[in-house]
Order: structure tokens, then C-alpha cells, then sequence
């Protein structure tokens, strides 16, 4: 018997099949083809019309949701920092059901398993969220009011301040929050008088940051996800974005059918190494070596580009010594690479251009990170491959607002925009506060207000090292960790020790977190978790890792006893007696239960009135709110828009790059479009166009540093190398008198990252095609770093106590950070740890979850698919220890850590390397620790974290930890 | 009239799973059962490649034939989808499914199968269109308003689609024609069989 159904009255709307679920851009289907359905007559008005019936849950909230008004929020997913939009639907304040956007041209309505799941932080029944306020109380989780909770913590924080010096807190702030509430948590933790303040940015990208933003200007992803679309070859090299940055592969893939050539050189066979063209394996750690390499045969070949060389790039020669050192055979032995596979990577790249290197984690956290990324754009430099569209360095970031938390937040040494920590830099922003400098200065200890701060990285050794060695008064005592896993952060064993040592350890998250069971596990009281939203429970700005802002509508309210991350600093501050000066210019809006919160768009309008370094003044909320109501006109290729004119507000639309990426110069008024490729002087500044930037003075002994004549964006009125904007550089041009009676007063003795009228800028850029930066070389020699010329040094833990004797690390230092390092202690005492330890041990990213795995883990449809920590293991590792797959084994570090994990025997990495993902917790060396998570908080999968095995080393210019390259034993449990 | 289909193509898929959680989103699908899932083929060796599976719809669809109830019945789009109150939860159509796409909720006593559950192409089931009734049993009808199944709609590379048989086929002989290689069309063969009026399978298709 066959029924048939009649089909039904809707057709689907025309998007559908077309920028979505279709053949993807540029190709000959017909947009408006799509879907050839009966009863074709429907559109998008027709299916909003059937929008959702209340029937998604039988209990309480199908009740609540019944009836009322269905809204649609625009946010952006909250994971990685690719930026997908995400339509929520929400009928009567229940986030019901998500939809695609197919008008993002960044992800079109693409999502992977977090982003299609994401509607799960909306779902009360199922939550595994931090409820309500607690104490730890005599060992047991007890729950206070948040009336109680503030006062107590602020009591605590204010007791230890008095006590010790407010160096004596360290403050860990989040890459998830908006850049509104990270620029808030900067301020906050100023007022309270301490630089030790940090986020995952330090642990994730800050040797990119450091070590790109030294060779050229900005420590950022030079070109965009959507631009690998111009690529003719795409180098993945410590990036595995098919699990890290899923959605970014819809470009790369893209890319690859339009003929681009991809390559993957990883210690692993990862899912991004299933879907290209070539993949070679490589010893993990050994990063320089196999850069130089690639240059060896590229200046052996004449593959560089010598005129871009001779009038962009300062100090190329002394690479090419470095480079010459780097025959094949010391590639080898270093890397394990064969000479054919190093030349085959250098020739497809330079035979292929524009080509284009990515990378993330594999690349930055190495103890030697810094030296990596420089390769990277020497590379790339050599190639001429930087300021061009199709090539760049394509730094993937982590998460979704870790760009913006480092271009505004809470960086140690610091201030939005990368300002500095200079008297200078705190005038200007004590300006932009409306606060007396004077005053910010006496909260600080005498001298400390100029100190970089404590790493995320390294707080543990600021409470168990000993006092005569730390550069501060005191050593930490309090701890407050504002949205970031412990789990991510190396050396977990010792990490226990500190929590213990602790005199008050602070929580603020919306889940509970691994440091509450660690917490719970070791220690009786102290303990604070105060329940935070997460970024779909407010509204703010986030950017991408291309550097487009994009603007989150509030989904729902924040949910059970949560409140936004920007309000509970606005009650701490209260606490703190210092409310009035952290909103001087921000006026207070109503949040959850009528309280007052800084408003989250008149903060940005602060940010706007400050950040002119970075180019974050011209984004105002009025421009990025009319982008994400119009993402159709904006080109999915050069992400800039064709036309279009925003209904709401008749702002023009036209020729703004999506997301106005930052640098987007000047004020909004002046509409300069953002920077989709950084250094581009194929363009006009006024078109998104650059140059280097002059940031190292304008030569270097004898030398030229600044830009030789004719390389400059293009219509720029100087077509010199000319240095960075300031008052007596505008005068000496004769173009002073351009600037307005009021812009003179506001710029006279400024430069232009201090002038705050933007007259300067507007004069420089848009009159006269002149970038406010100058236009200089990129530096391959950095001369301001340990290793001028990247180095490769062996890690800390090797299995070849031959190459540590050829290539050993640093000498250790006494102070950096405000913390000695050891290196060649800790290499020298190590040495023959491979003995004992014969396997390298790696970790990285699964698909499924994100950053320490908390909120994920705790998200059913996600944990379904991933139930386990496991080890992968290569068969004949394993067959020499006896043991099979799906075995529980121990995986024992030279810490002495142990952990229990199942066996996952694959060929994906090569025999004498093992890889373990890094987003689990809740096991402690094999026991479960679900009973230390308050009730019905612990998230759905725990398991062993990696990083209680890892062991100590750091980057010697950021403090980045090595998690790439350690060394492990494996056997039988 | 469209004959509506899916397409996953494995030069394009890359394992992360968006599809599965898209489904137990917009159905909110209980865990254990799986409506969608992605399988990999070598994994970890040179050659690995993912495809996501679910039911495919096929044309002369085996689970139809064997069921004892007669639960099945198929939209004029060519969608197969069933009456769980008819439905005895016997199992036959699992036996039956070249894709593994059935689903039995371990329900009640002795491990005995729940009613079947399994992908309606987010075409709900026979109850009225979007009622309470008919979310409760089989999920959402996003056919019923203009949209098509969400998996393949949020899918994170574009590499599972869904919708009329002749676009997908016409997407994905372009990318063919792009790649000058590789057309192989997984599943294709085994769920759609002979060419159907109107309905041009790519070329190259083959189980």
C-alpha cells in the first residue's frame, strides 16, 4: 500500500538552496532557481508567518513560550572565532528553535556540531549551568544569595588588597566576553589597582601577537577566511581547521575546487590533512627547522621576490645566512622530513601564488613559539606574499571574541589598543575615562602601574614560588577566574598545590567550571562561584578572527540567578567604592530585575572615543548594527558591499567591508570602509588599502627602515617611506591648516593615537591617501627579541638528547613577567627523560567541544558524540605495550601525573607520538570527580585533562606554555 | 513536483557533526537515538573520507515493503515517512534499511524496541502539519514552512544537501566538473535506483 501526501501550501523561500544549502558562490546556478517546488508562490514572509508552534518542550516552557510574539535575534555563535550568525527564534522570552543565516557572508548559515546546538544554553530542563550563587562551606557547595556573595567576595578582595597590595589578586578575565565588557574588565581591574590581570589570549595566540605584530605592525590575521577564495595554495601548518574552525573550511574547500593546491604539514594525519592534496608529517617542536628549510630551497631556487624584498623588507639578507645553514640533511635530522617533501612544500608555494599560510595552537604554543610565527612571515615575505590578496598569514584565533579581548581587554602589560602600560598611555586613557590620572595612579602600589603584569600561564608560580624571587611585594593570594577553564592551562598537578595555598579563590562563569570540582577537591572553604550569562543572555560586539565586528542582538534573559558579566563588575566596583569613576562616561542602562549595568553601545562609543591604534574608532554601534541587519549586500568573496542601504536608519552601506575590519581609521564619520587585507598598497587607505606599518623608528644602524620610494597604498600623496603621524609631521607637510580651529587645539603636541578629535587622521588618510601608521618595512630581523633571527631550540622535554646538544634552549631568566624561567635548567635535568618517557606527547582540538570543555561537555547533544577521553596511539606503540584499542591505559608524564584514558589505536599519528584532546576534566588522575561539581553541575562527559600531565616550559618573550611537545609513557591499566 | 533527496559529498565532508546536532536541535531527539550520523571510512589513513547517513528516501523504499503494519507512506516530494501509531516497533524495517537509518528507543521492560524513529526530511509525520501532536512525534515540518532539513541546511561545508533531486544533482555535477574528478555519489544508486522522471541522477552515481 502506498499513501500518498499531498505536499504542502509552502514552497521554500528563495535562499534557501541558493546561498545556502547550495553550490556556494560564484558558480553558474542560478540563486533564484532553487528549489523547484509545487505551489511555488512563497517567500521568506509565508514561512515566518508558519513560524514555530509552541511545542518544544510539554512542561513549563512549552507554557510560557505559548502564544505571545515570535521575535528574531541575531547573535553570533559564541565558540570559535570564525563568527557564524545564528537567527534565534524566541517566543515569549524562550529561545524556541535556530535558524540558518544564508545572508552572513562569513559563514552562510553554515554551522558545525557547536553552532548547530547552541540553541542548548536557551534549554532550562537540561541545563547544567551554575544556578545560583555558592559558597564553598566546610568541603560542601552551599548556596547564598548573590547579596551575601558580593559582599563577601568583595570583603575578601578588599582584606587581601589591605593586607598584601592589590598585586597580591590576579584577575583571569575571558576571551568570551564582548569587547564591551572586555575593555570594562581592563578598567575595573586598573581601578583596582593591579596589572596582574590576563586571558586565554596569552595561552592561545600571544606569541602571534608578539612576534607578527614585531615584524610588521599588528600581531593579527593578515587577510580573512573568505579571502583563502584568491588563494592558488594554502599551507596549513599548526592549524587542523577542520576540527578547530570547521566552518572556515567552506572557503578553503571552495578554494580547492577552484584549483588551490592544499598542503598540511602536522605531527598528526588530521581531518584537515583528509582533505588535502598533500600531507607530510612532521616531528612536533621542530617548527623553525622545517621553515628554514622551506626558505633553504626557496633562496637556493631564486623562488623570492626580490623587488618586494628590496623595497618592503628590512634585514632579509642575514635570514638568507640563517636559511643557507639549513642544508637538507639538518632538516632531516631535525624534523624527520625528507629533503623532497621540504622542497615540494617550498616549490608549490612559491609556484602557486598568491599563496597563503594558516596556523593556530601548533604553531604559538611552543617554548620556542615566538621564533615559530616569525618564520612564518619570513616566509611569507620572502614569497611576497603579505599585503596581497589570496596570500597572507592566516592566523586562525580561538575563540569567538579572543581577536577583540586582545585588541581592548585585559592584557598584563596593556592597555586597549595595545597602548602600552606607559605614564603616557594611562594619560590618555584616564582622558578617554573622564577619571584624574592621578587618582588611578594611587591605586596601584608605588611603581607597579608600569609593570607588566602576571601571565594566566604562570599564576600558579605567582602563589608557590618563593617571595625573595617574584618582581612584586607579595605573592598572589586570591584568584578570580572570570570565564576561563583551569583545564587549559599546563601543569595542572601544581596547579592544586596553588588553589590550596590560596587565601580566597573566585569563580564567575555561567557553569561552574573545573575549578570548582578542583577547588572542592582540594580545599574546605575560601571559594566563591558567582553564575555569569553567557554572550547570547546580553548584547555586544565580537570580533573575528579576520577582524570584522559583529554586533550579538540579547537572545534571552540571562538565565536562573545569572547576571551579565558587565553588571556584576558594575556591583563589585560599587563594593570596591569606585562605580562612579568606571562609568564616568558610560551612562548605566536597566538589566536583569531593573539593576543598573554600563550600557554595553555606549561603551563601545568609549572604545570608539579611545582605541585610534588599532583602528577601532570608526566602528560605531549605529554602523555594525545596520551591517548585521544587511549581511545580503556584502560580497562573499571581498566581503565588501555592492550597494545597499540600511532600511532603519538610510545609512549607506555601500562599499563597507563586513564588519568594518579593523583598522577602520578615523571616526565613523569620516567612513573609512575597514581593512579586509592588512598592507595592501594595491589599494587606496580610503579603499581598505596599507602599508607596514613604522613602528621600530625610521633605520637601524644606518639602515633604512621606512618603505623605499614607490612602495606605497596606492594614491597615497606621499610615495615615499614616511614614518608614523604626529602634530609636527602635519605642519612640516604644509597640511596643518587643513585641520579645523577645534581639531588644532584638540591636536596640537599629539600624535595620532593620542589626538582625540581624529582630525589628524582625517586629514592624513582621507585628504591626502597617507596611512596615520607611516609606511615602513616588515622587520625579518626583530632585534628587540632573544632570537633577532627565529632559532630553532629543542623543547624543553626532547626525545633526542643528540639535538639538544646542537640546538639547546635558553639560558634561564631571572625575570620576566615578574617571574624567573628556567630553561636550560629544566632541558638539562630532562635530558634523558626520553628513557623513561619515549613517547612525544601532543594535544589539540575535537570538533565537538571547545576551549576547556566545560559548557560544551555539559551540552547532551554535543557530549552524545564524544562520551570519552582517549589517547591516540599508533599501532605499533601500542603493540609494543600490549595494548588494544579501546583499552583503558595510563599515560604517565615526567610531572609523575598520571592518566587514566581509553586507547584509541590509529595511524593518524606516527609510531612514537601520541595525541590527547584537550577540552576534558573532571577526572583527577583517574578517580571521577562529579562529587566535587555543586549538584547537577557537572557536565554531562568528564574525563582526564591533558594538561594535569603537562609539563613546565614557556616562551621567552610572552610566557606561552607548551602544550605541543612534551614526552609521556603509556601502558596497561 | 520535486522529488526531494539528500546528497552527501565526501570531497566535502569533514566529520564535524553539525548535521547530527542540527537534528537533535530542531527535533530534540533524545539521546541514543540518532537520526543522522556521520560515518568515516578509513580513519586516520590517507584516503579517509566521511559521509553523513540517514534515511535517503529511496525511491522503492525496503523498509515500506517489509513492514507488517503497513506504517510507511510517502509525500508526493517523494518523502518516506511513517505512522507511529501504527507502528508495533518490530524491527523488520531496521533489518530492512540498506543505511542503518531506523532508530528503537530502548523502551519499557526487558529491553523491548520503542516505536521507530528516524528521519522524516523534516516532514513531520501524519499528523496536521506544525500541531503539537505531530511536533511531539516526529519533530518539526520544515518542509511545511518553506524550509528544507536542517542538517543539510546548516551544514558546515555545504557537502550534505537537501532538496529537489535535480538541484542537488545539478550542484553537484558542477562541483564534479570543477574538481575533473571523483564522481562518485554515495548511496545514490542504492536509494534512488533508476533515473526518475524529472530527476537526472549526477553523473557517475553508484553505491
Amino acid at each position: 500500500m502506498l499513501l500518498t501526501r499531498k505536499s504542502s501550501q509552502t514552497a521554500a523561500a528563495p535562499s534557501r538552496l541558493a546561498r545556502g544549502a547550495s553550490a556556494f558562490l560564484g558558480n553558474t546556478i542560478d540563486r533564484r532557481t532553487f528549489l523547484k517546488r509545487s505551489g511555488m508562490a512563497a517567500g521568506g514572509a509565508a514561512a515566518l508567518s508558519q513560524l514555530p508552534f509552541p511545542v518544544m518542550r510539554k512542561a513549563e516552557a512549552a507554557d510560557k513560550a505559548a502564544g505571545g510574539t515570535v521575535e528574531v535575534k541575531r547573535t553570533i555563535c559564541t565558540h570559535c572565532s570564525v563568527g557564524c550568525a545564528i537567527d534565534a527564534v524566541v517566543q515569549n522570552g524562550v529561545w524556541v528553535r535556530q535558524e540558518p543565516v544564508f545572508d552572513s557572508p562569513i559563514n552562510l548559515g553554515a554551522h558545525c556540531a557547536k553552532g548547530a546546538s547552541i540553541r542548548e544554553h536557551g534549554m532550562h530542563e537540561i541545563s547544567h549551568r551554575l544556578r545560583s550563587p555558592m559558597k564553598l562551606n566546610n568541603g560542601k557547595w552551599e548556596k547564598i544569595s548573590w547579596d551575601q556573595a558580593l559582599t563577601e567576595v568583595s570583603d575578601r578582595l578588599l582584606k587581601v588588597r589591605k593586607e598584601s597590595g592589590p598585586d597580591a589578586t590576579f584577575w583571569i578575565g575571558s576571551s568570551k566576553h564582548n569587547n564591551e565588557q572586555s575593555y570594562l574588565f581592563r578598567k575595573f581591574v586598573s581601578f583596582f589597582g593591579t596589572n596582574n590581570m590576563d586571558h586565554q589570549a596569552r595561552i592561545c595566540h600571544s606569541t602571534t601577537v608578539a612576534g607578527v605584530a614585531n615584524t610588521w605592525g599588528y600581531g593579527a590575521m593578515t587577510n580573512s577566511y573568505n579571502d583563502e577564495q584568491n588563494s592558488k595554495c594554502i599551507l596549513f601548518f599548526g592549524s587542523n581547521a577542520a576540527e578547530a574552525h570547521p566552518v572556515s573550511m567552506l572557503h578553503t574547500l571552495h578554494a580547492k575546487e577552484n584549483g588551490a593546491k592544499v598542503i598540511v604539514v602536522d605531527p598528526r594525519f588530521t581531518r584537515t590533512a583528509a582533505k588535502a592534496d598533500t600531507f607530510y608529517r612532521i616531528r612536533s617542536g621542530t617548527d623553525v627547522a622545517f621553515l628554514m628549510g622551506m626558505l633553504h630551497h626557496i633562496f637556493k631556487n631564486g623562488w623570492e621576490d626580490k623587488d618586494y624584498i628590496r623595497a618592503r623588507v628590512y634585514g632579509m639578507d642575514k635570514v638568507k645566512e640563517e636559511a643557507a645553514k639549513w642544508t637538507p640533511d639538518k632538516v632531516e635530522e631535525v624534523t624527520g622530513m625528507k629533503e623532497a617533501e621540504v622542497r615540494d612544500v617550498a616549490e608549490q608555494m612559491a609556484k602557486n601564488r598568491p599563496s597563503t599560510i594558516v596556523w593556530a595552537m601548533g604553531q604559538t604554543q611552543h617554548t620556542n613559539g615566538n621564533a615559530i610565527v616569525r618564520a612564518s612571515c619570513i616566509l611569507q615575505l620572502a614569497l611576497g606574499n603579505v599585503g596581497v590578496s589570496g596570500g597572507g598569514c592566516n592566523i586562525y584565533r580561538g575563540h569567538d571574541n579572543v581577536q577583540g579581548a586582545t585588541d581592548v581587554g585585559p592584557n598584563p602589560d596593556s592597555l586597549p589598543g595595545y597602548y602600552g602600560i606607559a605614564e603616557g598611555s594611562w594619560k590618555h586613557f584616564a582622558n578617554v575615562w573622564g577619571v584624574d590620572f592621578e587618582w588611578i595612579k594611587k591605586q596601584f602600589a608605588p611603581g607597579m602601574m608600569t609593570k607588566p603584569g602576571i601571565t594566566v600561564s604562570r599564576w600558579i608560580d605567582a602563589v608557590l614560588e618563593k617571595n625573595e624571587l617574584i618582581d612584586q611585594d607579595n605573592n598572589v593570594k586570591a584568584v578570580v577566574f572570570w570565564g576561563h577553564a583551569p583545564n587549559s592551562q599546563s601543569r595542572g598537578k601544581e596547579m592544586i598545590d596553588a588553589i590550596k595555598k590560596l587565601d580566597t579563590l573566585v569563580v564567575i562563569d555561567p557553569y561552574p567550571s573545573a575549578t570548582a570540582a578542583m577547588a572542592a577537591m582540594a580545599r574546605k572553604d575560601g571559594v566563591y562561584l558567582l553564575p555569569a550569562a553567557t554572550q547570547l543572555e546580553c548584547a555586544g560586539s565580537c570580533t573575528a578572527s579576520n577582524r570584522s565586528i559583529q554586533w550579538r542582538e540579547k537572545v534571552i534573559d540571562p538565565m536562573f540567578e545569572s547576571r551579565t558579566d558587565h553588571m556584576i563588575m558594575y556591583q563589585l566596583a560599587q563594593k570596591f567604592g569606585f562605580a562612579k569613576e568606571f562609568t564616568a562616561k558610560i551612562k548605566l542602562s536597566k538589566g536583569k530585575g531593573g539593576m543598573d549595568e554600563p550600557d554595553m553601545e555606549d561603551t563601545l562609543r568609549e572604545i570608539n572615543r579611545g582605541v585610534w591604534t588599532i583602528g577601532y574608532t570608526g566602528q560605531s554601534p549605529e554602523r555594525l548594527q545596520a551591517h548585521m541587519r544587511n549581511m545580503h549586500v556584502f560580497d562573499i568573496k571581498t566581503l565588501r558591499a555592492k550597494g545597499g542601504k540600511d532600511a532603519k536608519t538610510g545609512y549607506v552601506l555601500d562599499g563597507d567591508y563586513f564588519g568594518l575590519p579593523w583598522p577602520c581609521f578615523g571616526t565613523a564619520a569620516i567612513k573609512h570602509p575597514g581593512s579586509p587585507n592588512l598592507y595592501q598598497t594595491d589599494r587606496h587607505i580610503m579603499d581598505g588599502g596599507g602599508n607596514f606599518r613604522a613602528n621600530f623608528g625610521v633605520e637601524k644602524d644606518g639602515v633604512n627602515l621606512l618603505a623605499e620610494d614607490g612602495s606605497h597604498s596606492k594614491g597615497a600623496d606621499l610615495t615615499t617611506g614616511y614614518p608614523e603621524l604626529d602634530h609636527v609631521l602635519l605642519k612640516k607637510l604644509g597640511w596643518w591648516d587643513e585641520l579645523t580651529e577645534d581639531e588644532k587645539k584638540a591636536a596640537e603636541g599629539k600624535n595620532w593615537k593620542t589626538d582625540p578629535s581624529g582630525g589628524m587622521i582625517r586629514v592624513f588618510m582621507k585628504e591626502h591617501g597617507c596611512h596615520p601608521f607611516g609606511n615602513a618595512k616588515a622587520r625579518a630581523v626583530v632585534w628587540n627579541f632573544p632570537d633577532a633571527i627565529p632559532l630553532h631550540r629543542e623543547p624543553l622535554y626532547s626525545p633526542r638528547p643528540d639535538l639538544i646538544e646542537k640546538y639547546p634552549t635558553h639560558a634561564d631568566q631571572k625575570n620576566r613577567w615578574r617571574l624567573p624561567v628556567l630553561f636550560k635548567t629544566v632541558q638539562d635535568a630532562n635530558k634523558d627523560a626520553g628513557k623513561q618517557y619515549p613517547l612525544i606527547m601532543t594535544s589539540g582540538r575535537l570538533v565537538e567541544y571547545e576551549g576547556g570543555g566545560d559548557e560544551t561537555r555539559s551540552n547532551p547533544w554535543l557530549a552524545e558524540l564524544q562520551q570519552e577521553m582517549f589517547v591516540e596511539i599508533n599501532p605499533k606503540d601500542a603493540n609494543d605495550r600490549g595494548v588494544r584499542n579501546n583499552e583503558y591505559v595510563w599515560v604517565e608524564s615526567p610531572t609523575k601525573a598520571r592518566l587514566k584514558v581509553k586507547t584509541l589505536v590509529t595511524e593518524r599519528v606516527g609510531a612514537g607520538t601520541v595525541f590527547l584532546p584537550f577540552h576534558f576534566a573532571g577526572w583527577w588522575m583517574g578517580e571521577d570527580m562529579k562529587k566535587h561539581y555543586p549538584e547537577g553541575a557537572a557536565p554531562v562527559v568528564r574525563g582526564e585533562a591533558v594538561n594535569t600531565a603537562t609539563t613546565y616550559g614557556y616562551d621567552i618573550v610572552t610566557m606561552m606554555q607548551e602544550t605541543k611537545t612534551t614526552l609521556c609513557q603509556v601502558s596497561k591499566a | 513536483m520535486a522529488r526531494m533527496k539528500f546528497l552527501c559529498d565526501a570531497e566535502r565532508c569533514i566529520e564535524c557533526n553539525g548535521c547530527v546536532t542540527a537534528c537533535k536541535n530542531e527535533h530534540e531527539v533524545p539521546w541514543g537515538v540518532n537520526r543522522r550520523r556521520v560515518v568515516t571510512l578509513n580513519d586516520g589513513l590517507p584516503g579517509e573520507k566521511s559521509i553523513s547517513v540517514a534515511c535517503m528516501h529511496c525511491s522503492d523504499a525496503p523498509c515500506m515493503a517489509v513492514c507488517p503494519v503497513d506504517c510507511f507512506y510517502k509525500t508526493s516530494e517523494g518523502v518516506v515517512l511513517h505512522d507511529k501509531d501504527l507502528c508495533i516497533g518490530c524491527g523488520y524495517c531496521f533489518y530492512a534499511c540498506p543505511f542503518g537509518a531506523p532508530q528503537f528507543p530502548q523502551d519499557g521492560a526487558f529491553g523491548m524496541r520503542g516505536k521507530m524513529d528516524k528521519c522524516t526530511f523534516c516532514a513531520g509525520g501524519p499528523e496536521a502539519d506544525n500541531s503539537a501532536a505531530e511536533f511531539q512525534k516526529y519533530g518539526r515540518n520544515r518542509l511545511a514552512e518553506g524550509k528544507l532539513p536542517a542538517c543539510a541546511e546548516m551544514c558546515s561545508t555545504k557537502a550534505l544537501l537537501g532538496g529537489d533531486g535535480d538541484v542537488v544533482a545539478d550542484i553537484y555535477r558542477n562541483r564534479v566538473l570543477k574538481r575533473g574528478k571523483g564522481a562518485e555519489v554515495w548511496g545514490w544508486g542504492t536509494a534512488y535506483g533508476k533515473p526518475e522522471k524529472g530527476a537526472t541522477p549526477p553523473a557517475g552515481a553508484k553505491s
